[in-house]
C-alpha cells in the first residue's frame, strides 16, 4: 500500500526524483573517492615526505569535497520539496475527497478517525519519504560503491567485506525483525494510555461526582506500566543496535590490518590501501546502519499509508448528477414518496416507506420515540444520505437531479448537535449566507430569540465563538445555529431537535416570531415537545422508521396509539392539557 | 512560568523553548533521581568511550609495525639501522634518512608478525569490551528513560484528579489533551534519542580530544579550528531555520484545526454548500505548511553537509601539517594515521550534538507545556481533621451563598434554600440563571466565595470531597461514557456492586430492554464515539450508573432532555421510586417533570425569585405561572421579560 500511494504520488515530482537520485550519485560517488585520495595523500606524500604532492592532492581533494557539499545542499533542496510536495498533495486530496462524501461515509470512517488520517498519517508517510530521499539513494551507492572501491584499492582485501557486510545485514535485520512487532505493540499501548487521560479529561465531573479518582489512576497505572513494559522491551533491542554494528565494524578493521599486513608483506597491496579500506569498511557499514534506521520507519508509515488509502478509495454514496435540472415547481415544497433508507447490508431499513408531503408556508412536525429515524428522514432533504428505494422531491424534481449547491441553497438545516465554528458571532451567522449585512444577521437573530443575549455581550457580534461553540452555553449555542439557517431566507426550513436546549418560555417566543418569518417556507420540525409540535399544520409520527399517524394534533389525539401515548407522557400530569 | 488561568498559544508540540536553562535542569532533575543508574551508566559510558578512544591509538602500532617491516625489508639486511641511515644520507635522499632514523626498523628484516598479532589481539579485546560496555550503559539509560517518562506520565494523570474545574474552564480542552498526549510521546522520543547520544558524543569529543593531544598537540590546534566553525556553522544554520520552524507547527496547528472542524462540522458543510470556500481556504493553508516545512527541512538539513565538509577541510590540513612532521620525523606514520582517524571521528559527534541541538528544543518546548500543567495550582487541600455528618439523611441548606466565576459578573448572589432530607427540590428558569452552577456547587466542583452549604448540618468545606460526593449522585447534561462495555459502564456507580445489582439498576432505568436487542447485550463495547449506541441510550446508562451509586442527594441536570418523551415517563415512574428517601434536586426545562415536587425554586439572574409547591406557585401568577402558561399555551400573554444571560457557560 504504502508502495502503491507513492508510485500514485511521485510521477508529478518526476524532475525532483531524477535531480535528487543523479546529485546524490555524485555526492555519494565523491564520499567514495574522497578515500582513496586520502590513501593517495599518505602512500606517496606522507610516507615519502613529499609536501608538494600532499598539497596537489589536498587541492583535488578540497575540489572532490566541495562538489560533494553542493551535490548534497542541492539533493537537500530537491528532496525536501519533492517528500513535502507529495504529503502536501495527499493531505489535499484526502480533504476534497472526504467534501465529497455523505454522511454514510463520514460516519463509516468516523470524524475523528478522518482527521487523525488527513494530518497525522499523512505526516508518517511525509517523514518517511523525507528520510527515504536521502537514505533510499545514498545507501545502496555508499555500500555498493563502498565495496567497488574497496576490490579496486586492495583486491586482495576485498574478500573481507564479502564477509563482514552479509553478517552485518543479517544481524541487523534479525534485531529489527523483533523490534517491528515490538513497535506495534508499543503503538498500541500507547493509544490505550493516551485514550484513558482523553477520557479522564472528558469526564472530570463524572469521575468526581462518583468518588472515581482512584480507581482511574489505578487503570491509568495499569496501561502507563504496559507501555512502559513495551517501550523497555523495544528499547533493549535498540540499545543493542549500536554496540553490535561497531563491534561488526572493529572486528573488521582488525581482520583488515591483520590480512592486509600479510599482503603488504608479499607486496599484493600498498601500505596506503590499508587506510582506504578502513574508511570504506566505515562507510559500508553507515549505509547499512541507515538502511536499519529506514527499515524501522517503514512499518508504521505502512500502517498509515493503508489508511489513508482507504479513504482516497472510497467513493460517495451520494453522486452529482450529470445533466442536473431545476425546480419544476415551488422550491418550498417537499415530497416524500416512498422513501426508504437502509444501511449496505442491514437485514432492515432505517426509514421505509415514507410518503407524505409539506406544502409552501406549512409547518410539518415529526415525532417519534429515539431510534425511529427522524434524522435519517432530515437528512434525506439536503442528500446527506440517499434515499436506497422511493425517492424525496424538493421543488417538484427528485434531489438526486437537482444540482446539489442549488437544492442545498435552498435549504437551511439547524442539526440535533448545534455545531459551531471558531471565529466570532457574525462569522457563524454568515455561514449561513456569506453576503448577509449586519442588519440581517441582527434580524436572524431577533426571530431566533439571541439577539438580547449577543447585545448583552461586550463585543457584540464580534464576540469571539470557540471551536464546537464550548463558550457559550448550550441554549445560545442552539439559538445561534437557527439564526444561522434564517439569515439564509430559505425555502424549506429543517429544524432537526433544535430547540431541546431552550428553556420554555424562550422556546415558545422562538416559535411564534418564527410564524412570520417562514411563511412561504416549507418547514419541518422535529420535536420532543408536545407544545412544540401541536399547533403544526400536519404532524408525522414515526415508530420503527415508519409513518404510523398522519395528521393535526386533533386528529391524532385518540385515533393515532402512538400519538396518543406521547401526549399523554407528556401531558397526563398536567389536568390542563 | 503561566499561572493556571493563562492560555498558551494552541499549537503541535516542539516550538520553541521559551525558558531552555531551567526547563532542561528541571528535566535533569527528573533523571537524577535515579542516581545509582545514572552513575552506573555515566562509569560504562566514560569507560567505553576511553577504550574506543584509545584503540585506533593502538591500531597505529600494528600500523606501524607494517610500516617498519616495509621499509626494513628495503634496507640491505645485515647493517644496522645507523648505517642504513648514513648510507641514505650519502646518497643524498636526506627525507628519507630522517624518516627511518625515527622508525625502529631492523633493516633487512620484514614484518613482525608476531608483534603485529599480539597488538591486534589487544585491540580487539578493548573493542570487544568497548562494545560490551556500551551496550550496557544504553542498556540501562533505557531503563531510566522509560522510568522517567512513565513517572511524568503519572504525576500528569494524578495532577488531572488534583486540579480545579476552573482549570478545565479556562483552558481550552484541545490544547490540554494535545498536552497530555502529543507533548509527552514527543518529549519521550527525544528524550529517548538525545540523551544516550549526548553523553556518548560529548564523551567521545573529550576523549578524543585527549587523544590527539597525546598525539601532537600542534594537530590538535589545526583539528581544533574545526570546533569553533562547526558551532558557528550550526547555530548560523540553526538562526535560519527557527523561523520556518516556526511557521511550520503554527502552519500545522492551524491546518490541523481547520481540518478538525471542517469534518466534525461535515453535515453542515454539505447542507449549506460551503465546499468550496472550505476547500480554498484549506489549500491555502496546506500550501503555507508546504512552504514553511520544505524551507524548514532544507535548510536545518545544511547542518550534515556543512559540519563535513568542514571535516574534510581539516584532513587536508592535518595531511598537509602530519606529512611534513612525518617527512622531517617528528611524527611517525602511524601516529599520523592515527591522528587522522581521530580526527575523523571527531567531527561526526560534532554534527551529532548539532543536530541534537534541535530535537532537544523541540523536547524541551514539550516540557514546558507538561511542567505547566504540574505546576498549575491546585484545589484546595481537604482538611487535616475533616467533619462528617453524624446522620445521613442528605439535609442540603444553603445559607447566604454568592459564586461568581468571574469577579465582575456576580452569577449566584446570597442564595438561600433548604431541602429536607428526602424532598424533591426542582430548579426552573431561563437559560443562564445559574440552575447548574447551583447544582456544581452542592457537589464542590466550585467553592462558593461566601456563605456556607451544609450537608446534615455540617459546613461542606470541612468535609472531604470523597465523603460529600458518596452522598451524592449526579446525572450530567452530556452523557460521559469511556471505552469498555456498557455493563462496566453502569457499574462504574458502584465498583462494589453485584451483577444482580448492576442488572436491577439496568432494568430500573429501563437500559435492560434495549440492552437485551444487542447482539453482544451487556458486553457491547462502547467507543469514544458512543458508536452503536444512541444519544438517548447513553444517557439511559448514565441514569442506571446513578441508579446504582445509592446516593442520598441525587442531582439530575438537564437529564433526559435527549430522551423520548415515552421512554422519558419511563424513566420519571423509576426516578420517583429511586427518590423515595433521597433528597433530589431537579433541574428540567419540561414542567411536567416537576410538578410533584415538593418545592419549586423559580431562578433568574442568579437569585431565587419564587420559591414553593406547584399549586401555591400558580396561584400567585408569577414567573412560574407564566412559564407553565407559555409551555402548554403558547406565548401569547407572556410579557417581554427580559432573558438575562451571562455570557459564561454553564
Amino acid at each position: 500500500m504504502l508502495t502503491r500511494l507513492i508510485v500514485a504520488y511521485l510521477p508529478r515530482y518526476r524532475v525532483n526524483v531524477v535531480a535528487v537520485v543523479l546529485l546524490q550519485f555524485v555526492a555519494t560517488a565523491a564520499m567514495l573517492y574522497l578515500p582513496t585520495l586520502n590513501a593517495d595523500i599518505i602512500d606517496n606524500g606522507v610516507a615519502r615526505g613529499d609536501t608538494d604532492y600532499i598539497l596537489r592532492v589536498g587541492g583535488v581533494m578540497f575540489a572532490v569535497a566541495l562538489v560533494q557539499v553542493l551535490c548534497m545542499v542541492c539533493g537537500q533542496y530537491f528532496g525536501a520539496r519533492g517528500a513535502l510536495g507529495v504529503g502536501r498533495d495527499i493531505r489535499h486530496d484526502l480533504l476534497h475527497r472526504v467534501n465529497t462524501f455523505s454522511a454514510r461515509e463520514v460516519g463509516r470512517f468516523g470524524a475523528p478517525s478522518l482527521i487523525t488520517r488527513t494530518t497525522n498519517d499523512v505526516q508518517q508517510v511525509q517523514l518517511l519519504l523525507v528520510m527515504s530521499s536521502f537514505i533510499l539513494v545514498t545507501a545502496p551507492i555508499m555500500c555498493i560503491g563502498g565495496i567497488a572501491m574497496g576490490i579496486h584499492v586492495a583486491s586482495g582485501l576485498a574478500w573481507i567485506l564479502v564477509v563482514s557486510v552479509p553478517v552485518l545485514g543479517v544481524v541487523m535485520a534479525a534485531i529489527i525483525r523483533v523490534m517491528i512487532p515490538g513497535f506495534r505493540v508499543m503503538q498500541a499501548r500507547l493509544d490505550s494510555v493516551n485514550r484513558i487521560l482523553r477520557e479522564q479529561i472528558t469526564g472530570i465531573r463524572v469521575v468526581r461526582a462518583f468518588v472515581r479518582e482512584r480507581h482511574e489512576t489505578a487503570r491509568f497505572a495499569v496501561a502507563n506500566d504496559e507501555l512502559a513494559d513495551a517501550s523497555l522491551r523495544v528499547g533493549r533491542m535498540m540499545a543493542l543496535m549500536f554496540p553490535v554494528v561497531m563491534l561488526i565494524t572493529n572486528v573488521t578493521i582488525v581482520g583488515i590490518i591483520w590480512i592486509g599486513g600479510h599482503r603488504i608483506s608479499d607486496g599484493s597491496v600498498e601500505i596506503g590501501a590499508l587506510t582506504a579500506m578502513i574508511s570504506y569498511v566505515m562507510q559500508i557499514m553507515m549505509s547499512v546502519m541507515m538502511a536499519s534506521f529506514l527499515a524501522m520507519m517503514a512499518p508504521r508509515a505502512s500502517v498509515c499509508a493503508e489508511r489513508i488509502g482507504d479513504v482516497l478509495a472510497t467513493e460517495t454514496s451520494v453522486l452529482r448528477p450529470e445533466n442536473p435540472v431545476g425546480f419544476a415547481d415551488d422550491p418550498a415544497t417537499v415530497d416524500f414518496r416512498g422513501a426508504e433508507f437502509r444501511y449496505p447490508g442491514a437485514d432492515s431499513p432505517v426509514v421505509h416507506d415514507l410518503t407524505f408531503r409539506v406544502a409552501p408556508g406549512t409547518t410539518t412536525a415529526i415525532v417519534g420515540s429515539t431510534g425511529s429515524g427522524k434524522t435519517t428522514l432530515i437528512g434525506l432533504v439536503p442528500r446527506l444520505i440517499d434515499v436506497t428505494a422511493g425517492a424525496v422531491l424538493v421543488g417538484g424534481t427528485d434531489v438526486r437531479h437537482l444540482d446539489p449547491d442549488a437544492l442545498r441553497s435552498a435549504i437551511g438545516l439547524v442539526p440535533q448537535r448545534a455545531y459551531l465554528f471558531s471565529g466570532t458571532v457574525a462569522s457563524n451567522i454568515r455561514y449561513g449566507r456569506p453576503d448577509a449585512d449586519d442588519d440581517e444577521i441582527w434580524a436572524a437573530l431577533r426571530v431566533a430569540q439571541a439577539e438580547e443575549f449577543v447585545r448583552a455581550m461586550p463585543l457584540g457580534l464580534d464576540t469571539p465563538i470557540a471551536q464546537g461553540g464550548t463558550t457559550v452555553s448550550g441554549g445560545q449555542r442552539q439559538r445561534l445555529a437557527i439564526a444561522r439557517a434564517l439569515v439564509r431566507r430559505p425555502a424549506v426550513y429543517l429544524f432537526d431537535d433544535a430547540f431541546s436546549a431552550l428553556d420554555l418560555a424562550t422556546d415558545a417566543r422562538l416559535r411564534s416570531a418564527l410564524r412570520p418569518a417562514t411563511v412561504d417556507a416549507a418547514v419541518l420540525i422535529v420535536a420532543q415537545r408536545v407544545s412544540t409540535i401541536m399547533d403544526a399544520d400536519q404532524i408525522v409520527v414515526l415508530d420503527r422508521g415508519r409513518v404510523v399517524g398522519l395528521g393535526r394534533h386533533t386528529d391524532l389525539l385518540g385515533t393515532c396509539e402512538t400519538y396518543t401515548e406521547i401526549v399523554r407522557s407528556q401531558l397526563a400530569a398536567s389536568e390542563s392539557a | 512560568m503561566t499561572g493556571p488561568g493563562g492560555r498558551q498559544p494552541m499549537g503541535a508540540p516542539g516550538q520553541k523553548a521559551r525558558s531552555f536553562g531551567p526547563s532542561v535542569r528541571r528535566l535533569l532533575r527528573l533523571l537524577v533521581s535515579y542516581r545509582g543508574f545514572m552513575a552506573m551508566i555515566l562509569v560504562a559510558t566514560v569507560a567505553s568511550v576511553i577504550l574506543t578512544a584509545i584503540s585506533p591509538r593502538i591500531l597505529g602500532h600494528a600500523t606501524d609495525l607494517i610500516f617498519d617491516g616495509v621499509i626494513g625489508r628495503t634496507l640491505p639486511a645485515g647493517t644496522t639501522k645507523d648505517e642504513a641511515v648514513a648510507d641514505l644520507r650519502a646518497r643524498g635522499q636526506d627525507t628519507f634518512a630522517d624518516m627511518v632514523a625515527s622508525m625502529d626498523v631492523t633493516p633487512g628484516v620484514g614484518i613482525d608478525f608476531a608483534a603485529v598479532g599480539k597488538v591486534l589481539s589487544i585491540v580487539l579485546a578493548l573493542y570487544i569490551g568497548s562494545a560490551l560496555l556500551s551496550w550496557i550503559g544504553a542498556y540501562l539509560l533505557n531503563i531510566v528513560v522509560v522510568g522517567t517518562i512513565r513517572r511524568l506520565r503519572s504525576e500528569v494523570e494524578a495532577k488531572v484528579h488534583r486540579l480545579p474545574l476552573r482549570y478545565y474552564d479556562t483552558i481550552p480542552r484541545g490544547d490540554l489533551l494535545s498536552r497530555v498526549t502529543n507533548d509527552l510521546d514527543n518529549l519521550s522520543q527525544s528524550l529517548q534519542q538525545t540523551v544516550s547520544q549526548a553523553l556518548n558524543s560529548v564523551l567521545t569529543v573529550l576523549a578524543i580530544l585527549v587523544m590527539m593531544l597525546s598525539i601532537s598537540p600542534l594537530l590538535t590546534l589545526i583539528a581544533l579550528v574545526t570546533i569553533p566553525a562547526a558551532l558557528a556553522a550550526t547555530v548560523l544554520i540553526a538562526r535560519r531555520s527557527k523561523p520556518h520552524f516556526a511557521a511550520q507547527w503554527s502552519s500545522t496547528g492551524k491546518l490541523n484545526a481547520q481540518v478538525e472542524e471542517a469534518f466534525t462540522g461535515h453535515e453542515l458543510l454539505q447542507a449549506f454548500g460551503r465546499r468550496h470556500e472550505v476547500e480554498a481556504e484549506f489549500d491555502i493553508r496546506n500550501d503555507k505548511l508546504y512552504d514553511s516545512s520544505w524551507r524548514a527541512q532544507f535548510i536545518s538539513g545544511l547542518v550534515q553537509p556543512a559540519i563535513m565538509f568542514l571535516g574534510n577541510l581539516n584532513f587536508v590540513a592535518v595531511a598537509v601539517v602530519g606529512g611534513l612532521q612525518v617527512a622531517s620525523g617528528s611524527l611517525s606514520l602511524g601516529s599520523v594515521q592515527a591522528f587522522i582517524q581521530y580526527s575523523r571521528q571527531f567531527t561526526q559527534p560534532l554534527a551529532q550534538i548539532g543536530s541534537m541541538f534541535n530535537l532537544l528544543q523541540s523536547g524541551v518546548a514539550s516540557a514546558e507545556r507538561i511542567f505547566d500543567i504540574l505546576d498549575a495550582d491546585e484545589q484546595t487541600p481537604d482538611p487535616a481533621e475533616p467533619r462528617t455528618p453524624t446522620t445521613n439523611c442528605g439535609r442540603i441548606e444553603f445559607d447566604d451563598v454568592s459564586f461568581r466565576y468571574v469577579d465582575a459578573e456576580p452569577l449566584i448572589e446570597n442564595l438561600s434554600l433548604v431541602a429536607e432530607p428526602g424532598h424533591m427540590v426542582a430548579i426552573v428558569g431561563p437559560t443562564g440563571a445559574g440552575k447548574t452552577t447551583l447544582v456544581n456547587l452542592i457537589m464542590r466542583f466550585y467553592d462558593v466565595d461566601t456563605g456556607t452549604i451544609r450537608v446534615d448540618g455540617v459546613d461542606s468545606t470541612a468535609m472531604t470531597r470523597d465523603d460529600l460526593r458518596e452522598r451524592t449522585g449526579m446525572v450530567l447534561q452530556d452523557s460521559w461514557l469511556f471505552g469498555g462495555t456498557i455493563y462496566e459502564n453502569i457499574a462504574y456507580g458502584d465498583p462494589t456492586a453485584t451483577r444482580e445489582e448492576v442488572m436491577e439498576a439496568a432494568e430500573l432505568s429501563h437500559v435492560d430492554h434495549f440492552v437485551r436487542s444487542l447482539p453482544d447485550g451487556y458486553d457491547t463495547r462502547i467507543d469514544d464515539e458512543g458508536g452503536g449506541v444512541s444519544a438517548g441510550e447513553r444517557q439511559l446508562i448514565t441514569i442506571a450508573r446513578a441508579f446504582l451509586a445509592k446516593p442520598v442527594v441525587l442531582i439530575l441536570d438537564e437529564a433526559t432532555s435527549s430522551v423520548d418523551t415515552r421512554t422519558e415517563l419511563l424513566i420519571q415512574q423509576a426516578m420517583a421510586t429511586l427518590r423515595t428517601d433521597r433528597t433530589s434536586f431537579v433541574i428540567a426545562h419540561r414542567l411536567s417533570t416537576i410538578r410533584d415536587a415538593d418545592v419549586i425554586v423559580v431562578m433568574d439572574g442568579g437569585r431565587i425569585v419564587e420559591q414553593g409547591d406547584h399549586d401555591d406557585l400558580l396561584a400567585a401568577r408569577g414567573a412560574y405561572y407564566d412559564l407553565y402558561v407559555s409551555q402548554f399555551t403558547g406565548p401569547a400573554e407572556t410579557p417581554d421579560d427580559p432573558d438575562p444571560v451571562s455570557v459564561v457557560s454553564e
